[in-house]
């Protein structure tokens, strides 16, 4: 190296460095991605075995029969996060409608902490309160509780990505629209809310991939069903997360089968969902993941 | 003149009151789903307390110690869940922590130039946290733990066994499992957080280390770390929160089985997996109610780590337009 002063050992060290630096950063981003890869690799290759139309629309069979599906976990899935989106989007598009358009208030500051809180908070603990609100009341594990848990954890989802979404409306649109003298409420559902919608239902769609993959506060209020919906809502229920749960830890074989099978279902719809999301809205909504 | 004055007048009052009527609708029906929120989490909060009474009086602080879990002779204490969920939290941490970090550093720091692939990147990585955790757990019982017991534990166990933190025999679904698993699930979070921190970082600070004649590294190093310090910590401090309150994949992979021991690969507990397994098989009201409380802790473990992380993260990043 002929260049002087900056050829000396320290410029070569330092270089170096930078040079394992920048190495190690790459290490870390291939390390972070391996699991996905294998994760989704290792559910596509066992659950694809067991893809058919039986398997996706017959009930489950007892061990050793050959045959049985989880149509009826698919259609108590599709029910509580029904039951689940019901509850949650009034409750969590108001609470963010008011975040955005009166963010100066108290109760604003309070209850969008309280948001943020809600929306990290382990599941399991969420179980227990709509155990104890619900299912003891009730004396019955049911949907209807299996649908209020999960609402308990879009809630903070949906509110969050509504008023994200209100946010980034202009102001200006709302001055003009008050300007020529549309009253503030309906400026809010007319000019706001519909400039803004497309992250609303994002956020609600967001949500509902959450609550789709979430066990553990079911467990203790679905609680799982080996049948098909009877119509009473107030019975146990049936969950693919519950079955893939159920299945995956038992001692048989052909139940583990089952159990990838519906991984399969499940991780399908996820990460279609996702990515088709993350495709539509690009950066937008960066900060506010599926996972929240 | 008056008469339509009168008219225009009762008329503008009439809209007036109109309006007035529907903003005040239109506010009431959205604060008081802003107020359901708040109730839900005070109330979240006092169910949790009110339904582990009995147990919070029949053991006192000394369920927080005792280390005795026997639900046939009522003999109850936290001290074991509480270790194990302090264990593969940290576990999680020490290995997920360094990767989250390398992430976001590539996407705020090296992939700026080369827009898609950096994107395509930060998706992937982002798409771990859409998976599921019963997936995770899935994959963790069945493919994880016999690769790790075969291929990490058993030769950790055999040149390094004088070692108490490798001194068992290595069983597959144990402790390092689990916090292996919870490392991968909180790499997300930690690089989704600490890349808007990085992103937040004025170019000023980058600049006037370039100009000193910095290598990138050193950029990185000695101006943009230090200045998100308390952002990336707070983003640390929510990836513990996570790893505190996951359930499902823990449950599935750490063996179920209540003890404190330093060796990481014996089989434990966690304070969430003790709930979803025991939960709806407690036969007793002291039964249940020590696994309230149970949740209590939980409850007040996780709160206080988002209390810290939201502060750290918020005094970081108040003055840009990002949100975490």
């Amino acid at each position: 190296m002929g260049t002087p002063s900056l050829a000396g050992k320290g410029f070569r060290r330092r270089n170096l460095l930078d040079k394992v630096m920048t190495g190690l950063i790459y290490l870390a981003v291939v390390l972070a991605v391996i699991p996905l890869i294998l994760i989704v690799g290792d559910v596509v290759a066992q659950g694809g075995a067991e893809m058919s139309l039986t398997f996706l629309t017959h009930l489950p069979t007892p061990v050793g029969v050959s045959g049985g599906g989880i149509g009826n976990a698919i259609e108590g899935s599709a029910i509580l996060v029904g039951l689940a989106t019901l509850i949650a989007v009034p409750i969590g598009v108001g609470a963010g409608v008011y975040f955005s358009e009166w963010p100066e208030s108290k109760l604003s500051f309070v209850s969008s902490f309280m948001n943020d809180v809600l929306a990290e908070f382990p599941s399991i603990t969420l179980g227990i309160f709509v155990y104890i609100i619900v299912v003891l009341a009730t004396r019955t594990f049911s949907a209807v509780s299996g649908g209020i848990a999960l609402a308990i954890i879009m809630v903070p989802i949906v509110a969050r990505t509504t008023e994200e979404s209100l946010k980034i409306v202009p102001t200006s649109l709302r001055e003009a629209s008050l300007a020529l003298g549309i009253p503030r409420w309906k400026t809010v559902l007319r000019i706001v809310i519909s400039t803004g919608r497309s992250g609303l239902v994002t956020g609600i769609l967001l949500a509902i991939a959450r609550a789709t993959g979430e066990t553990a506060p079911l467990l203790l209020t679905a609680f799982g069903s080996n049948y098909y919906f009877g119509g009473n809502l107030w019975s146990p229920i049936a969950a693919l997360p519950l079955l893939i749960y159920t299945y995956g830890i038992s001692p048989f074989q052909d139940w583990h089968s089952a159990a990838w099978g519906a991984a399969l279902v499940l991780v399908g719809f996820m990460l279609l969902l996702n990515l088709s999301l993350k495709l539509l809205i690009g950066r937008k909504f960066a900060g506010v993941r599926a996972e929240i | 003149m008056e008469e339509s004055s009168g008219i225009q007048l009762t008329s503008a009052k009439g809209i007036g009151r109109r309006r007035r009527g529907g903003d005040q609708i239109l506010k009431g029906l959205v604060a008081s789903a802003a107020i359901a929120v708040v109730i839900l989490l005070l109330a979240l909060g006092a169910e949790l307390i009110i339904h582990s009474s009995l147990s919070l009086i029949t053991f006192g602080p000394s369920f927080l110690i005792g280390t005795t879990w026997d639900p046939v002779h009522q003999i109850f204490g936290a001290l074991p869940f509480l270790f194990g969920t302090i264990l593969t939290s940290i576990l999680a941490l020490l290995i997920g922590l360094p990767i989250g970090l390398g992430v976001a550093i590539f996407l705020a720091e090296k992939a700026k130039g080369r827009r898609m692939f950096g994107y395509t990147l930060g998706t992937l990585v982002e798409l771990l946290a859409a998976v599921p955790s019963v997936i995770y757990g899935l994959w963790g019982l069945f493919f994880l733990s016999p690769i790790l017991r075969t291929y990490v534990e058993t030769p950790l166990h055999n040149y390094l066994g004088i070692l108490p933190i490798f001194a068992s025999a290595p069983f597959g679904l144990d402790f390092f499992t689990a916090g292996v698993i919870l490392a991968i699930m909180i790499i997300p979070t930690v690089s989704a957080v600490s890349r808007d921190i990085l992103n937040a970082v004025p170019n000023s600070q980058r600049e006037a280390m370039y100009s000193l004649g910095g290598t990138h590294w050193e950029v990185i190093r000695k101006a943009v770390l230090p200045y998100a310090r308390s952002g990336i910590f707070g983003a640390t401090i929510l990836g513990l929160g996570r790893a505190v309150g996951e359930t499902m994949a823990v449950t599935m992979v750490i063996g179920n089985t209540p003890r404190i021991t330093a060796s990481l690969f014996s089989g434990g507990y966690t304070l969430a997996a003790v709930i979803a397994n025991e939960f709806t098989e407690a036969s007793y009201p002291l039964y249940t109610a020590a696994l309230v409380e149970i949740g209590l802790i939980l409850f007040g473990l996780a709160l206080t780590i988002n209390l810290l992380a939201r502060l750290l993260i918020w005094r970081m990043t108040r003055n840009t337009r990002f949100r975490v």
